[in-house]
């Protein structure tokens, strides 16, 4: 029996924003988050990736405990956390899921492999098991 | 600094699951380590996912006290007063 994908509203101007971030940051991973109210994103927060090489991303902990705390107040939750593979395909690396700790938001992985038609891919990771989501 | 201060703790989602889905929680303690304690007592299961078995803070999850991180601080020794506020966040963090 085929199993319904989830779909995943992902509005037009955030994935634009997503993939400009990319491309600016790019041989660097650019990483972000999505708040969220009632199922419906809100807002679209570039953050600092504090990690120096090319080949990984760590938000920056201070601004995100700060963004965390500010949203957490106003009852507005996490909704996605993205990230950039400069180089490689839209699909969660073995190290995506190791440090996939916060297993509510979607993670949204935006693929420069081809420059010329970056690739946003929308997944759940939840106890090391990838789920994709249907961006629409 | 008072020995079984009470501290508030500020539970990220990820954690949610064990405090019945609280999002703040008290619990007593003088330092980060007996803060833990006090939550693991509470909550069975919650200190491993905070700390590495020496009971260090794991290399992944952040732990700010005032807003301060604790890694700048003295880590789990990091003391505590009466009223402190205290937010467990785990790090975001990939790579490719």
């Amino acid at each position: 029996m085929a199993t319904e994908i989830e779909s995943f509203f992902l509005p037009a101007a955030m994935r634009q924003e997503i993939t400009a971030h990319a491309r600016q940051e790019s041989p660097r991973e650019c990483c972000g988050l999505i708040s969220g109210r009632d199922g419906a994103l809100t807002e679209l927060y570039r953050m600092t990736n504090t990690y120096e090489g090319i080949d990984f991303y760590r938000i920056d902990d201070m601004d995100l405990y700060r963004l965390y705390t500010d949203l957490d107040a106003k009852g507005d939750e996490i909704a996605v956390i993205y990230h950039s593979h400069p180089v490689s395909v839209a699909y969660p690396s073995s190290r995506d899921v190791e440090y996939a700790a916060w297993s509510d938001p979607v993670y949204v992985i935006c693929s420069l492999e081809d420059q010329e038609s970056p690739v946003l891919r929308a997944f759940r990771i939840v106890d090391d098991l990838i789920t994709e989501l249907a961006i629409n | 600094m008072s020995v079984g201060s009470s501290v508030a703790v500020l539970i990220p989602t990820p954690l949610r699951k064990y405090t019945a889905g609280e999002s703040r929680v008290s619990a007593e303690g003088s330092t980060i380590a007996e803060v833990i304690d006090s939550l693991n007592a509470q909550f069975p299961g919650i200190k491993d996912r905070i700390c590495e078995p020496d009971g260090e803070i794991r290399r992944f999850v952040n732990i700010f006290v005032n807003g301060e991180n604790a890694r700048q601080l003295d880590g789990a020794a990091t003391g505590l007063n009466a009223g402190d506020e205290v937010g467990i966040i785990p790090a975001m963090a990939g790579g490719n």
